[in-house]
């Protein structure tokens, strides 16, 4: 396509410009939205900041390989409606991406700019682009959904590896079907990921989206257990993906594990994002006391650790290792110190002790030091012998990890998998014919984008799978 | 949306409810549960499966309305319908043959145990129900029950019918040691620990069924664990049976009034709001 050359000046020079943020002390006692969005005037400053590059490294680097470089300069031509159409055209969840991915990682990890001054800010253009055509998106949405009418997909849990392989696949007019275990949509992202970092509107929008190509969401319905993988095929179904994720949580493993007050990150995020456990009128209760302990230092133990504090409890952070090894976004962990959290490093919780109802009291913790680099490069933590201390709680929230959630593996035991998790190839594709898997359930635990990335890569293949003469006619007409 | 297709009470708060569920129907086992939420504000509750209709592609469970939730679910008219219903979830119940088996519940765990009773008659055992009621009129399922088992007898706490007692009373009344060979039991939790205590030494494996506190039912959360043998196990995808001898009850009874004080209010406001009186 040709690209009109920009009438602009870039300059990189400018500041990178902040992301606005509600005020700590009020954000630490409501659930609203922490991250306010950029203004008119700093999206104008932040696009002028693009280099509009020759070979622009950050589109290579997005794994949803969005046209970074052309939607910006969109922005800096005012056309939010037109970069947001930029956007659409490889995904339909800027919301959601702008909001949560890593893309420190990924996009502008990548930016020219960052060579010599900061990287340009696209994960807050890009969610600037998506709340300037929310409202454009709500009319859109209301009207007739498409009624595709190509051969039968189902895709298996509602997190975003499955979800973008919806979009794919819709697009290409195949009857796709998500079938979902929980009684809402979106996996992580509306059981996992706050409310103050992920709107549910913004969420439950997006995905209208994919309502509005004709896709078809199914609530309530475990693959494994309501029917089988082998029951899908019968029913109609040409493939089947397997977007199940990793939900499965560690356990400590240490003594007083099961006093009350003792919650998996899963299972204290579940009560208060899907069971909406912070409106004052909710029937899932969660127990939040004076103090809470949260161990790990992941997304997991941030959202735990700010929900804790969110419900007026002093709440600290344990985590074995240093503060450079934490592994949640770095927006967050700074956002969580702005809140107050406390961050106890190089400890670990080595039993739990409570009262005799049976309710916590206490965490038992030792100090470690880091010790030598193991194969992965990463400094291992070593207990130091007789430096065991106490600290208050009546909250404990184990952040320790997740394994892929096993019910789908159990009932499909020809399902090749390698200490849970799904084996794939190159394609995405299993041991089983048709069935293909992406995200955590073969990651075994990472990041939305990447799960995106698996869904696409799959959604691809088994459009190749189903569809084998599209593929040579379109390669007919390259050649 | 899960149509309902019949509602019946059975006692005092205790209530049938009919739905329609043509998977779950063709899949499930004796022993297996679900999980519903009557409104979509309401809380995710287990119950377990109780019978179901390949004709009317329908499943039945039966709910003693003790809480906020539960009283919703009983609340719902004829052709309502619940908001929410996923399953089969949990392992289906461990099954024998050819052995003397005792079935043993108490409230309204006699209404699930009966597809467990009667899967372990029809695979070929000889079943002894003992079942467990406040009083004459919270005795619930006995046409059922005594067409589904060899020998059916019923404990009242008032002694207005049967024996006058609880259940592991009447199962020390009428056997000991080597009289039964596998059992399951399924109930309140001081009685599921009562039945595991009579029977440490009688050379019997007793299944007891159990009900922590559940959220997603899935494996997800580990709100349901339980310590079996020392191990922590979560119940709704290890269980919910586990061997009764080594189940750690006395765990699992107070994590399950970890939300007493929570629950009460809950129900108070949802008296408050249909008009109802909460006593
Ligand atoms: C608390 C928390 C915060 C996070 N924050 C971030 C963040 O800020 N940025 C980021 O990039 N990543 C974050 N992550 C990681 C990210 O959320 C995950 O990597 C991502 O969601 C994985 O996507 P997925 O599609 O593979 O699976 P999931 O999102 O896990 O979704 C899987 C879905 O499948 C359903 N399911 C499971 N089994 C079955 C079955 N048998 N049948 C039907 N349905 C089934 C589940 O109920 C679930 O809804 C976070 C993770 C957690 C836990
Ligand atoms: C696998 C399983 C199968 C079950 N099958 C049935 C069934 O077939 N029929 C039936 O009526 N009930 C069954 N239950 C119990 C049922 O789930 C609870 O009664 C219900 O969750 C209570 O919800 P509520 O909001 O009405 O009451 P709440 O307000 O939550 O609780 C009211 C009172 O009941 C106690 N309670 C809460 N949860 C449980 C529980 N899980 N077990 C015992 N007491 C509890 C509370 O401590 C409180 O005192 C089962 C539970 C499990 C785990
Ligand atoms: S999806 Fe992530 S990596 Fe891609 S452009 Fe958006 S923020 Fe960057
Ligand atoms: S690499 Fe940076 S400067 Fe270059 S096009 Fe991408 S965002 Fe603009
Ligand atoms: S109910 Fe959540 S793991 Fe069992």
């Amino acid at each position: 396509m040709e690209e009109k050359k920009p009438k602009f000046k870039p300059n990189p020079k400018l500041p990178r410009q902040a992301l606005p943020v509600l005020n700590a002390e009020v954000r630490a006692t409501s659930a609203s939205e922490v991250a306010l969005g950029f203004t008119p005037e700093q999206v104008g400053i932040e696009a002028q900041r693009c280099l509009q590059c020759a070979k622009p490294t950050c589109v290579d680097a997005c794994p949803l390989h969005i046209d970074i470089k052309r939607f910006i300069i969109r922005m800096v031509e005012n056309d939010f409606q037109g970069a947001h159409d930029v956007i659409s055209e490889q995904s339909p969840f800027p919301g959601v991406c702008g909001r949560v991915c890593q893309h420190e990682l990924f996009c502008e990890d990548a930016c020219i700019v960052a060579k010599k001054w900061e990287p340009v800010a696209i994960g807050s253009l890009e969610r600037f682009a998506a709340d300037h055509a929310r409202m454009r998106m709500r009319e859109l949405t209301a009207e007739e959904p498409a009624h595709p009418a190509g051969k039968k997909v189902a895709l298996v849990g509602s997190g975003p590896a499955s979800l973008i392989a919806a979009y794919d696949l819709a697009r290409k007019n195949y009857r796709v079907t998500v079938f979902e275990a929980l009684h809402r949509l979106g996996g992580v992202m509306i059981y996992g990921i706050p409310n103050f970092r992920l709107p549910r509107e913004i969420l439950k929008e997006e995905i209208a989206r994919l309502r509005h190509l004709g896709v078809e969401f199914v609530t309530d319905f475990i693959v494994g257990k309501t029917a089988t993988v082998e029951d899908l095929f019968e029913e109609g179904f040409e493939a089947v993906f397997i977007g199940t994720g990793a939900g499965l949580p560690y356990m400590m493993g240490i003594p007083g594990e099961n006093l009350i007050g003792v919650y998996t990150a899963n299972e204290f995020l579940t009560r208060i994002n899907l069971m909406e456990a912070f409106e004052p009128e909710a029937d899932t209760p969660v127990l939040v006391g004076e103090r809470t302990i949260v161990v790990g230092g992941g997304n997991s133990a941030m959202d735990a650790a700010r929900w804790g504090k969110r419900f007026g409890s002093e709440t600290v952070v344990l985590y074995r290792r240093g503060r450079e090894e934490l592994k949640a976004r770095l927006e967050e962990i700074e956002h969580a110190e702005e809140e107050g959290i406390v961050f106890h490093f190089l400890a670990a919780p080595v039993a739990l002790h409570g009262d005799e109802r049976g309710f916590v009291q206490e965490v038992e913790c030792i100090r470690m030091e880091l010790g030598e680099p193991d194969e992965s490069g990463r400094r291992s933590p070593v207990p130091v012998p007789g430096s065991e201390f106490r600290i208050k709680a009546q909250t404990v929230v184990a952040a320790i990890g997740q394994a892929p959630n096993p019910t789908l593996q159990k009932a499909t035991p020809q399902l090749r998998t390698k200490r849970g998790k799904i084996v794939i190839d190159e394609w995405g594709a299993t041991s089983m014919a048709g069935v293909f898997a992406g995200g955590d359930v073969v990651r075994g635990g990472s990041t939305v984008i990447l799960a995106m990335k698996d869904g696409r890569a799959a959604a691809a293949a088994i459009d190749r799978a189903l569809n084998p003469q599209a593929e040579v006619a379109a390669e007919e007409v390259t050649q | 949306m899960t149509r309902i297709l019949a509602k019946r009470q059975l006692a005092p708060e205790i209530f049938l409810l009919e739905v329609e569920a043509p998977r779950i129907q063709k899949r499930w086992k004796p022993g297996m549960f679900i999980i519903i939420r009557p409104t979509d504000q309401s809380e995710r509750i287990p119950l377990t499966i109780v019978d179901s209709s390949a004709a009317r592609q329908s499943i039945t469970m039966v709910i003693q309305a003790i809480g906020k939730t539960t009283r919703e679910a009983v609340e719902l008219p004829v052709d309502g319908a619940l908001a929410d219903l996923v399953g089969p979830l949990g392992e289906a119940a461990t099954m024998t043959t050819g052995k003397k088996v005792v079935c043993m519940a108490g409230g309204v765990g006699v209404a699930e145990l009966l597809p467990v009773a009667r899967a372990f008659h029809d695979a070929g055992n000889h079943v002894t129900a003992l079942c467990g009621a406040r009083s004459d009129n919270y005795r619930i399922l006995e046409e059922e029950l005594k067409a589904g088992v060899d020998r059916l007898e019923w404990a009242t706490d008032d002694g207005t019918h049967g024996f006058h007692g609880n259940v592991v009373q009447l199962l020390k009344s009428i056997a000991g040691p080597g009289e039964f060979e596998e059992g399951h039991v399924i109930g309140p939790i001081p009685m599921m620990k009562a039945a595991a205590e009579a029977t440490r030494d009688w050379g019997l494996k007793l299944h007891a069924s159990l009900n922590p506190v559940m959220i997603d039912g899935t494996g997800m959360c580990g709100g349901c664990r339980v310590t079996v043998g020392g191990e922590v196990k979560f119940a709704c995808v290890d269980g919910p049976e586990f061997d009764a001898h080594l189940v750690d009850f006395d765990e699992l009874t107070r994590r399950n009034r970890a939300y007493r004080e929570w629950e009460a209010k809950a129900l108070e406001r949802h008296a408050c709001r249909i008009g109802l009186d909460v006593k």
